[in-house]
């Protein structure tokens, strides 16, 4: 009995691998992101840059207005890029503009935010990162539109003309 | 024409693997001798795939776009080199290459076995023949490569430009020379199961295609890291990626399979560990090629995807799988030995090495399939990177680099320590001056310390050996000591390495405490196919030597592709290497340096792993 017991493991175990391959097949590789559209926005309570208290995100994502939540650092190249964008959109009066300073000095950003003009209503502090990844971000700079508690549009990198665009349609 | 030819050639070539299977079997009942006409057919069928092969390579010189292949992948201006090396850069021509390393190696393989019993030679040459015939199969009915377009197109969408590389167009060969070279080693040792002939004779006889396939898979590993580092513009040499792992799991098993070759050479034990590790060879080749050419994975090295490929293949695999399995079952006869393994012997410390090369294959194999079963099972999608592997390997290296430090100085059967106690005085030596060595580089201490060491004992006893043995084991001391300086190698260009990231207007300058670059100019040159910005850049450092690189980019005209070229200044002992890039809609430039320590000592040094097995090769005097 002993000698039969090992083919039968070893067979049916090339069976399971050939299944699980033979599946495989079928799904699609491309790895489309899984953007939260759609989806409530995560509920998480961080520091605040101007006077660093604790804030439960509750308190700044209310009623039917527009959020633009951006992901932003003074080290990060390509956030000085979209910052004209960003400014053109504060003077926007439906939208609210919150800043998400991921992993940054304070000072560096004080004079990032000096020299380039703020463009945010309000700034959340983020030094280690966490809630960034409670947002499901890739890296800096990242763009989230929200409406309803929903996120409606997402933005990976930099804002340019295109997603710009988009958002100013998605606001009207 | 030259389609057409090269399409019959094809099922002619598909023919004569059937008479050719047909005549074995016949062959295997009857008479002593080896049937000449297997000899005979299989040349035919050998010369039949270099027609085929070249009328590929005509249609892509004549740039002939009624050749769907050459339109997909070629372009009147394309210089004649790429037109010639596009041949095997694309899904279908490079699966003609397959079968022209298998045919060949079939070829080869019996002009080469002369002594070898009668049996053996023909159930190799009966299972060779299946796997070609699965190939021929593969190729004519789901990746033609001379399939006709009507009309024809006037011009082809050209070669993706980053495969437009000298290094590129020899990778593919050299490498599908060992990876498809497995195929003879899994035949044979079917055969040998069958006919009862695993013996010393059959080692030392495989031993010499095992010696083949790893020389080659590892100088076309090689030329594949060179071509990443400098044309990727990444700096980097090795990234996990799953092609890169596919090729790498073969290698390992291979490597393997040598070691239990010479000891089993000497003391007939390892019997199921040598079966076992040959069928998984070409396995793993053939699980590699399902990996990359079904679209299952994402990967760099990119073919165009298609589901029904990926399932014949698939059914291909575990047709050969199942065979094996069953020839290993129910033919393979294990005679009861009782062995002892003393602890302290040459066949052990091979063993202890033969398991960590398990876990590190089994390591890369789940790594690189580990998302695919996720995925099936809990449709969640994850992608494993670097971090995984380097988490999981490095430290498993130290024990390793002992044992491989100490294993080759043992002897068989039963060694003693008192001869070895030079031993002890080398691992202390290598202990303090690794810890002299990161003491003053100011890292991480006690990790560092442990694997710079062990790779350090590694290098100085092998150096000591091959100073005292001189050509005595040449092979083994100049692979081994050829490992420890790739590791040493690797190491130190990871601690040492330093990058920066920057961007720069024309007459810019970029400025440190240790360096300063400076942005001179930008030149524009015009090309055949392409037209280059050449940037020039001064950069001095901390004691005022000064050197200009030119990192380059290339802007394609077929297709429309933008690549970076990067300039690399190499010496003894780092590597500068610069890329530029453009910065859409201004008029800066990122651009991208790094300092990479000993860059060229990894390229060495795996030169060396392949000259221990090339000179094993070629002098049988130097073993034992």
């Amino acid at each position: 009995m002993k000698i039969k017991i090992l083919p039968l493991i070893i067979i049916s175990l090339s069976i399971i691998v050939f299944i699980i391959f033979f599946k495989g097949l079928k799904n699609s590789n491309i790895y489309t992101p899984n953007v939260n559209i759609e989806k409530n926005i995560p509920i998480f309570t961080a520091l605040s840059f101007d006077e660093e208290i604790k804030i439960n995100s509750n308190e700044i994502f209310q009623g039917d207005k527009f959020y633009l939540l951006n992901i932003w650092s003074s080290w990060c190249m390509p956030c000085r890029e979209e910052h004209s964008f960003l400014i053109d959109l504060s003077k926007n009066e439906n939208l609210i503009i919150v800043g998400l300073n991921y992993k940054d000095k304070k000072n560096n950003a004080l004079s990032f935010l000096s020299k380039l003009k703020n463009p945010y209503n309000f700034i959340f502090l983020d030094k280690d990162g966490t809630v960034a990844i409670e947002w499901g971000a890739y890296g800096v700079p990242e763009t989230f539109l929200i409406h309803e508690k929903k996120i409606i549009k997402k933005v990976v990198g930099p804002i340019n003309q295109t997603s710009f665009s988009d958002i100013k349609k998605l606001l009207k | 024409m030259a389609s057409v030819i090269g399409y019959y050639s094809l099922i002619f070539g598909l023919i004569f693997s059937l008479i050719i299977i047909f005549i074995s079997i016949k062959n295997f009942k009857s008479s002593n001798n080896l049937d000449p006409k297997i000899v005979y057919f299989t040349f035919l069928q050998f010369f039949l795939v270099i027609i085929s092969f070249l009328a590929l390579i005509v249609s892509f010189v004549n740039s002939d776009f009624s050749n769907e292949t050459v339109f997909n992948h070629s372009h009147t201006s394309k210089p004649l080199f790429y037109k010639i090396s596009g041949t095997w850069g694309n899904h279908e021509g490079s699966l003609l290459l397959w079968l022209l390393v298998l045919t060949l190696f079939i070829f080869l393989f019996l002009a080469k076995s002369k002594d070898q019993p009668k049996n053996y030679r023909v159930l190799t040459s009966l299972f060779q023949q299946v796997i070609i015939f699965g190939f021929f199969i593969f190729l004519i009915a789901t990746s033609n490569p001379f399939n006709y377009i009507y009309p024809k197109p006037e011009e082809g969408l050209g070669l993706n430009p980053i495969l437009q590389d000298p290094a590129l167009a020899i990778h593919p060969p050299i490498l599908y020379l060992g990876y498809v070279g497995t195929s003879i080693i899994f035949s044979s040792v079917l055969a040998a199961i069958i006919t009862n002939y695993i013996s010393k004779d059959w080692a030392k006889h495989i031993k010499y295609w095992v010696l083949v396939s790893w020389v080659l898979l590892t100088l076309g590993i090689m030329i594949g890291s060179i071509w990443a580092y400098y044309e990727l513009g990444w700096g980097g040499f090795w990234f996990w990626d799953p092609v890169e792992n596919v090729s790498l799991m073969p290698w390992l098993a291979l490597i393997t399979l040598l070691h239990c070759l010479l000891v089993f050479e000497k003391k007939l034990i390892l019997t199921s560990w040598i079966i076992i590790l040959s069928i998984a060879t070409f396995t793993l080749s053939m699980c590699g090629t399902f990996l990359v050419r079904s679209g299952i994975l994402n990967s760099v090295h990119t073919f165009a995807n298609d589901p029904e490929r990926g399932l014949f293949i698939l059914i291909f695999l575990f047709s050969l799988i199942f065979l094996s399995i069953f020839i290993f079952l129910f033919f393979y006869k294990e005679e009861k030995k009782i062995i002892n393994f003393f602890w302290l012997s040459k066949e052990t410390s091979i063993l202890v090495n033969n398991w960590f090369m398990m876990y590190f294959l089994s390591v890369v194999l789940i790594g690189t399939t580990y998302p695919i079963f996720l995925e099936v099972v809990t449709s969640e999608k994850i992608s494993v990177g670097p971090p995984f592997y380097h988490k999981l390997i490095i430290p498993f290296l130290i024990p390793f680099l002992l044992a491989m430090a100490v294993g080759p100085k043992l002897k068989w059967i039963k060694s003693t320590l008192e001869s070895q106690i030079y031993l002890i005085f080398y691992l202390i030596i290598s202990i303090f001056l690794s810890i002299f060595l990161i003491h003053i580089l100011n890292i991480e201490f006690l990790f560092n310390t442990m694997l710079v060491s062990s790779s350090l004992f590694l290098f100085f006893t092998s150096l000591r050996d091959f100073l005292i043995n001189k050509t005595k084991k040449l092979s083994q001391n100049i692979a081994h000591f050829g490992f420890s300086l790739l590791i040493l190698s690797i190491l130190f260009n990871n601690i040492l390495g330093n990058e920066i990231i920057t961007n720069l207007k024309i007459g810019e300058t970029f400025k440190t405490d240790e360096i300063k670059i400076s942005f001179e100019s930008v030149d524009q040159e015009n090309h055949k196919n392409f037209k280059s910005i050449i940037g020039k850049f001064r950069v001095e450092d901390s004691n005022g030597k000064t050197e200009i690189l030119n990192p380059e980019l290339r802007i394609y005209n077929q297709p429309n592709i933008i690549t970076s070229e990067a300039d690399i200044k190499t010496n003894l002992l780092s590597d500068k290497f610069m890329t530029m890039n453009m910065v859409q809609n201004k008029e800066y430039f990122n651009i991208r340096y790094q300092i990479k320590p000993f860059m060229i000592w990894i390229w060495v040094s795996v030169l060396l792993i392949s000259l221990g097995g090339l000179i094993s090769l070629i002098n049988k005097r130097y073993e034992n």
